[in-house]
């Protein structure tokens, strides 16, 4: 295992992801450290996950029930990390692409207006595979590069594309997340109508000391977002 | 959601003929199909609250069926569907769902819109 780090003490975490239980698998824990320590986080999640397809066979829910469901399970693994505030932004699942680009960044540009954070978190842009995870780190990079460089927060992004070490290499946080992984199991149960065919195998196999999975849930990754010529999201075409 | 009563779906497809109506429709392998399969090829379609009227429609096969919906000059149809429902605003609620319990394609009418 690579050498951890301690993570800082911040003033305001804001986290920002496109669906419920995209926080659950990659972040959870780091969150529940930072609220452990009375530290205020905002979870912002932009959409319900209502294009989830996962709807079992025989049934549970259908294309009209998904986001109902989708939205207790998300406010279920939000209270499981201690989460205070939970934004659900109303935006609908896989259409952020195709939103307006600067609605996109201005969304995010008023929530830092408003709380003012020291540490944002998204997925890192051209490397988190999702169409929806891309358009949220692209609005997220071009928000917190319009500020001032010595006021930015810092950015925390996760990618997990298959391209990602090759092209960025290795993550330059590594976070030891095990005394709190009880609660991320929780967030990550909280999210049951998408989990259950994964979780099923999951808990014996993370609890195998030194196991690839036992590693890839007890600690978090996360690649610093550096705005230099590493930076190539686009600016808006107006 | 139920499995597919033929007669039922049917009848429910004849109640809706010749009145303007709100169509659902949607086809997909997932987002995640190429990160998953970087041979798999990735496509889908989708359609929500499109305003049509349709002359008649049909569902055939032995299951999983087949929908179409005759337009006046067009047409509207789906494969791929195992079960059958409705939502708390009485649209009707086709669905293929695999074998993994994943949605596969979506067909889904009504005569107010869909949120
Ligand atoms: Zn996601």
């Amino acid at each position: 295992m690579t050498e951890t780090m301690e993570i800082e003490q911040e003033r305001h975490v804001l986290v920002i992801f496109p669906h419920p239980d995209d926080e659950a698998f990659g972040v959870s824990g780091t969150i529940a450290i930072h609220t452990g320590r009375k530290t205020p986080v905002t979870y912002a999640c932009l959409t319900l996950g209502e294009m989830g397809r996962n709807l079992g066979n025989p049934p549970f829910a259908t294309r009209e029930s998904l986001p109902d469901i989708r939205k207790a399970e998300l406010q279920k693994a939000a209270e499981a990390i201690g989460i205070q505030d939970l934004r659900m932004m109303g935006l609908r699942d896989k259409t952020l692409e195709f939103e307006d680009d600067q609605k996109m960044m201005n969304l995010v540009t008023d929530l830092i207006n408003e709380l003012d954070p020291s540490l944002i978190i998204t997925f890192y842009p051209g490397y988190s595979v999702h169409p929806d995870h891309e358009a949220t780190a692209r609005a997220v990079v071009r928000a917190v590069r319009a500020i001032e460089e010595s006021k930015r927060p810092k950015l925390h992004c996760v990618a997990f594309a298959n391209n990602t070490l090759e092209e960025i290499g290795a993550a330059d946080i590594h976070y030891d997340i095990r005394h709190v992984y009880d609660k991320k199991l929780e967030a990550m149960k909280a999210h049951i109508s998408q989990t259950i065919w994964m979780l099923k195998d999951l808990e014996a196999s993370v609890a195998e000391e030194g196991s690839e999975l036992h590693d890839r849930f007890n600690y978090e990754y996360f690649w610093t977002y550096t705005f230099d010529d590493k930076d190539k999201v686009t600016d808006i075409k107006s | 959601m139920e499995p597919i009563l033929p007669e039922k779906v049917q009848e429910l497809i004849n109640k809706f003929a010749g009145q303007e109506v709100y169509l659902h429709m949607e086809t997909t392998n997932g987002a995640y199909a190429s990160h998953f399969n970087e041979k798999f090829f990735s496509a889908g379609a989708y359609i929500r609250n499109a305003k049509l009227t349709y002359e008649h429609g049909k569902i055939v096969g032995d299951g999983p069926f087949r929908v179409g919906l005759k337009l006046a000059i067009g047409w509207v149809y789906a494969e791929g569907l195992t079960h059958y429902g409705f939502d708390e605003s009485g649209h009707l609620l086709m669905a293929g769902h695999d074998f993994d319990g994943k949605l596969a394609v979506a067909l889904q009418l009504g005569t107010t819109p869909f949120k």
